[in-house]
C-alpha cells in the first residue's frame, strides 16, 4: 500500500516564489500531495497557487502567523490519513529534492521527526553572522533545557511519522517563530529526533518574515516560551487536569 | 542588610506575584509574550524592593520626597503600560473575529447555493 506524504508550505505573500516552489516541488515529488497554506496574505499568493492546479490549498481568512499556519496544515494531514508530513518555507530556502531523504531516514531511524539541519555539513546557504549567533545562543539554551544537542534548532525543513503529525495537529506552538519551540514540545512529549544534513538556498525575492537580524525581543519571547515548555507538564498530563477544571 | 518594613512587604508582595504569573503560564492560562511585561515589572520590583540606594536614588531624579511612593508610581505606569498592550490585542482580535464571522456567513451562503443547485438538478 502506497504511503501518503503530505508536503506543508506555509505561505504568506509569497507571490513571487509561490508558482516555482510549487513546481519543483512537484517535480522531486509527484506522488505526494502538496498542500500551500495561504496565510491571510494579501498580495496573489493564492491565486497563482491555485493556477498551478498541482496543490491542495488552504485560504486562512486571517493571519495566524507561521505557527498557526502550519498547524492548520497538520491538522489537515491528521484529519485525512496522511502517513509522513514534510515542512517546507515558501521561500524556496528548502531544497525540495531533499524532501525524499528527509522521509527516508525517518523510515530507517525508528523517530518520529527529522530535522534538515544546515550546520553539520556547512553545506550551502549559512544565514547571516547575527541569525548564526541567535541560533548558537538557542542552541545552548535547548542543550540546557532538554539536553539535547541540535545544530539547528531554528530550521523550519522537517519531516514527521503519523506520530508526530498528530501530536503537532494538536499542539503545535503557534506563536511568531515556532521552531525552537517545537523542539523543546517534541522531546518534553516523548518524540523521538533526528538531524539530516541538507543544503539549503538563499532567499530568492520577498521579505523574511523573521525580520534580518534576529532582534532581542524575539530571542527574549523564544527562550521564554523553551523555558516554560520545559518546565510544563506533559501535554497528556495538563489534560487530565482540564478535566477536572470547572 | 536590614530591610524596613515597607520593602519587606513589597518584596514578599511581589515575589508571591512573580510565582503566580509563572505558575499560570506554566499551566497555559496565560501566553508567555503576554506576560512578557509582567515578569519584566515584577523583576524591576523585586530588585527595587531590595535596593534601596537605587530607590533613593530614582526617587530623587523624579523629585519624589519618600522614595516608596517612587515605587508605586512604577506600578501605576506598569499597569497603564499593560493594559495599553491589552487594548492592541483586543482590538487586533477584534478583527480577526469580525473577517472569520464574514467568511463563515459567505461560506454558509455558498454552501446553501451549492445546496440549492444540486437539489434542482435532481
Amino acid at each position: 500500500m502506497q504511503e501518503k506524504i503530505c508536503i506543508i508550505i506555509p505561505c504568506f505573500n509569497e507571490q513571487n516564489n509561490v508558482i516555482e516552489v510549487i513546481e519543483e516541488t512537484f517535480r522531486h515529488n509527484e506522488s505526494a500531495t502538496i498542500l500551500i497554506i495561504n496565510d491571510g496574505s494579501s498580495d496573489n499568493t493564492y491565486e497563482f497557487a491555485v493556477s498551478t492546479r498541482k496543490a491542495r490549498i488552504i485560504d486562512l481568512p486571517c493571519n495566524l502567523g507561521v505557527g498557526g499556519a502550519v498547524q492548520a496544515g497538520f491538522m489537515f494531514a491528521a484529519r485525512q490519513g496522511f502517513d509522513y508530513a514534510v515542512k517546507l518555507d515558501g521561500d524556496l530556502q528548502h531544497p525540495p529534492d531533499f524532501v525524499s531523504s528527509l522521509i527516508a531516514e525517518l523510515k530507517n531511524s525508528s523517530c518520529d521527526i527529522v530535522i534538515g539541519s544546515r550546520f553539520i555539513d556547512y553545506d550551502g546557504f549559512q544565514s547571516s553572522f547575527t541569525r548564526r549567533i541567535g541560533i548558537g545562543v538557542l542552541k545552548s539554551w535547548a542543550k540546557l533545557l532538554t539536553g539535547i544537542a541540535v545544530t539547528d534548532p531554528t530550521s523550519g525543513f522537517r519531516a514527521y511519522n503519523r506520530n508526530a503529525i498528530e501530536f503537532m495537529a494538536e499542539h503545535y506552538p503557534s506563536f511568531d517563530y515556532p521552531e525552537p519551540e517545537e523542539l523543546i514540545l517534541a522531546c518534553k512529549n516523548g518524540l523521538k529526533l533526528k538531524e539530516l544534513s541538507v543544503k539549503m538556498r538563499a532567499r530568492k525575492s520577498g521579505v523574511s518574515s523573521i525580520s534580518s537580524s534576529i532582534s532581542l525581543y524575539y530571542m527574549v519571547k523564544v527562550s521564554l516560551a523553551m523555558f516554560f515548555i520545559a518546565l510544563r507538564p506533559t501535554e497528556k498530563a495538563l489534560k487530565k487536569t482540564k478535566e477536572y477544571d470547572s | 542588610m536590614i530591610l524596613e518594613k515597607i520593602q519587606i512587604i513589597s518584596l514578599i508582595l511581589s515575589i508571591s506575584f512573580l510565582l503566580f504569573i509563572f505558575e499560570l503560564i506554566r499551566r497555559k492560562k496565560v501566553k508567555e509574550a503576554y506576560a512578557i511585561l509582567w515578569l519584566f515589572f515584577a523583576a524591576v520590583f523585586i530588585l527595587l524592593s531590595i535596593w534601596k540606594d537605587g530607590l533613593d536614588y530614582l526617587a530623587a531624579i523624579f523629585g519624589i520626597y519618600y522614595p516608596p511612593a517612587f515605587l508605586f508610581l512604577f506600578l501605576i505606569v506598569a499597569i497603564i503600560l499593560i493594559l495599553i498592550q491589552f487594548s492592541v490585542v483586543v482590538s487586533g482580535q477584534n478583527e480577526k473575529i469580525k473577517k472569520l464571522t464574514q467568511e463563515l456567513g459567505l461560506l454558509k451562503e455558498n454552501l446553501e447555493s451549492r445546496k440549492r443547485s444540486i437539489n434542482q438538478d435532481e
